[in-house]
């Protein structure tokens, strides 16, 4: 009797099998974007105009700071992208026949951008944010696979993705982008209205620039939260929301954003960092009418001010006074209003940056632990303070810095010191 | 105010405003004149030192924040007399020119060396990126760190 049993249960249990892989298969078959054929040869060169044009198109949106890792070529991609669910290492985007895109043609850049499949027809992750690239106009797409064939190959293959198991069944993607992509691109806007810089600076904000990738915060299945520009969380920052940037303690205007994006240095709010600066180390290279577009765009979608919440209690008074003692040996130097750098070099008032008059510690406490680096010959340098402070320590300096920027004390700041310490590299 | 200081596994108790730069408390009151003030901004490691296992400016740490940590500074490599492996290493390849740079370079490269003993010429040079030799005898610098690294005993 429990033989038999065991016999039904092994014969339902093949069946379900068979059944979960027919429809694996099916869901395969039916996802799969048909390849298109290899390119013999790479296309000609465009013209220096359209290499120049093309140039402009990838700086502004952003493809070199995926696509290029710490130490490696430009293009050549191998960066990993630490998501919640798991490591995605970006591909090489050089013109290399074997291990980059020297095979692909333009409609096969084009079907990636538009609808996030390779050439050979795999789906592409939505680490690369082909939802946003899908509305490129295709003058812009021409441009930018132009300049991208014409780069140095690199002949590089880059490790392979970290992810779980059911994530790595690429055809699962199909439902995500059911939910997600709007494939193609938007109804071509009457050229006079693109012609106002707020028209351009939203193609530039919502499509190149894919800036809602970080300013709007992921859900649980990695998909950009709505409504948009609400802020998010990347790399351990936090990327502060876009529609609230009038309304800030210090509030932005169209000009400090535009000099902010193209210098990664305002004179009003200070510096980018983390995941903001290689950013603006790409549009300082797009003429500076493509970033007051983007600032005068972003001015459009700003929020009515908001009730004042509450304000948390100050800080208590003895870790004020142990911070000043802090800020006199690690930050004065640089920072009191008569150091050099100050005086002379013009940087704000510590009390004017983004990072302390923000609504929560995350950036101020990233800075203090890992400064910001050297990175790419910037001008921008703070040494990491992580191995010198303790967490109660920063917790200390920042009672101090908003006390004497007139804010209000930060809650719990030694717990999200001892968090994104972890997260530091040795 | 007094402030007790652990210095090469020597107690010491400094008077000093706990906001007073490290730097200034090993060479004015304790004599420890390895460490150099360079920049005073923490961008030339000429003030190296290791707390904790892990290179510090010493330019940049406030006094006050080190009660109870492990401090080090070149002195505890060795002597003039009894140079140590690494410092033993930077003698053999001549590394030092001026030699304002070394005392923080060797604190620098002996953090290294005690976390992974053996890393690769792209671990060395990425780790020792923060400190700057006017000179410029890196290359002599990154040798005498890479034979060391090569035999493994820092």
């Amino acid at each position: 009797m429990r033989r038999l049993a065991s016999r039904r249960t092994l014969r339902l249990a093949g069946a379900a099998a068979l059944a979960v892989a027919a429809l694996t298969g099916a869901l395969y078959w039916w996802t799969r974007a048909a390849p298109i054929a290899p390119l013999a040869s790479l296309p000609p060169a465009p013209s220096s105009t359209a290499l120049a044009a093309g140039a402009r198109i990838v700086a502004l949106g952003d493809c070199m700071v995926c696509h290029s890792a710490k130490e490696g070529a430009p293009y050549a991609g191998g960066l990993g992208l630490v998501t919640p669910f798991g490591t995605i290492y970006s591909t090489n985007i050089t013109p290399d026949p074997a291990t980059g895109i020297g095979r692909w043609s333009l409609p096969a850049f084009k079907r990636a951008l538009r609808e996030g499949a390779s050439r050979d027809g795999h789906l592409l992750y939505p680490a690369f944010p082909y939802i946003h690239y899908t509305r490129m106009t295709d003058a812009d797409i021409a441009l930018a696979y132009g300049y991208l064939m014409t780069r140095t190959p690199v002949q590089v293959r880059q490790p392979e993705n970290d992810l779980p198991l059911p994530l790595k069944m690429r055809p699962m993607l199909a439902f995500w982008n059911a939910l997600y992509l709007r494939p193609g691109p938007a109804p071509a806007p009457a050229a006079e209205t693109l012609e106002t810089p707020a028209a351009r600076g939203r193609y530039l904000v919502d499509t190149l620039g894919h800036c809602a990738s970080c300013h709007s915060g992921l859900n649980l299945i990695g998909g950009e939260r709505h409504p948009p520009f609400q802020g998010g969380t990347i790399d351990g920052w936090h990327a502060p929301a876009l529609t609230r940037l009038a309304q800030e303690p210090n509030p932005w205007t169209r000009d400090e954003l535009a000099a902010y994006l193209r210098g990664g240095l305002s004179p009003a709010h200070g510096a980018a960092k983390g995941p903001m600066r290689p950013v603006t180390e790409r549009l300082a290279s797009v003429p500076r009418a493509d970033v007051e577009a983007i600032a005068s765009y972003l001015m459009t979608i700003q929020a009515p001010a908001a009730a004042a919440a509450p304000a948390p209690p100050p800080a208590a008074p003895n870790s004020i006074a142990q911070g000043a003692a802090l800020f006199g040996a690690a930050c004065a130097g640089c920072h009191a209003a008569s150091a050099p750098m100050m005086a002379l070099a013009g940087r704000p008032a510590l009390a004017r940056s983004s990072a302390l008059t923000g609504a929560t510690a995350t950036n101020f406490v990233q800075t203090v632990l890992g400064g910001i680096p050297w990175e790419h010959g910037s001008a921008v340098y703070m040494p990491p303070f992580a191995a010198t402070l303790d967490d109660q320590q920063v917790a200390a300096l920042a009672a101090y810095l908003r006390h004497g920027a007139g804010q209000p004390a930060w809650p719990d700041v030694p717990t999200t010191s001892a968090t994104l310490r972890k997260e530091l590299q040795p | 105010m007094t402030i007790p200081l652990t210095v090469n596994g020597r107690q010491h108790a400094v008077a000093a405003d706990p906001g007073t730069p490290l730097l200034y408390v090993l060479r004015n009151d304790l004599q420890l004149n390895g460490a150099k003030f360079g920049c005073g901004l923490g961008q030339c490691g000429a003030c190296t030192v290791i707390v904790d296992d892990k290179p510090v400016f010493s330019c940049l740490a406030p006094v006050g924040a080190l009660t109870g940590r492990a401090i080090r500074t070149v002195e505890s490599l060795g002597s003039a007399a009894q140079p140590g492996p690494l410092q033993a290493a930077f003698i053999a390849h001549q590394a030092a020119q001026c030699g304002y740079c070394i005392a923080g370079m060797l604190m620098r490269a002996q953090a290294l060396l005690e976390r992974n003993p053996h890393p690769t010429e792209t671990e060395i040079r990425r780790h020792m990126e923060p400190n700057l030799c006017r000179c410029g005898t890196h290359h002599r610098i990154l040798a005498a760190i890479g034979a060391v690294a090569k035999q493994g005993q820092p």
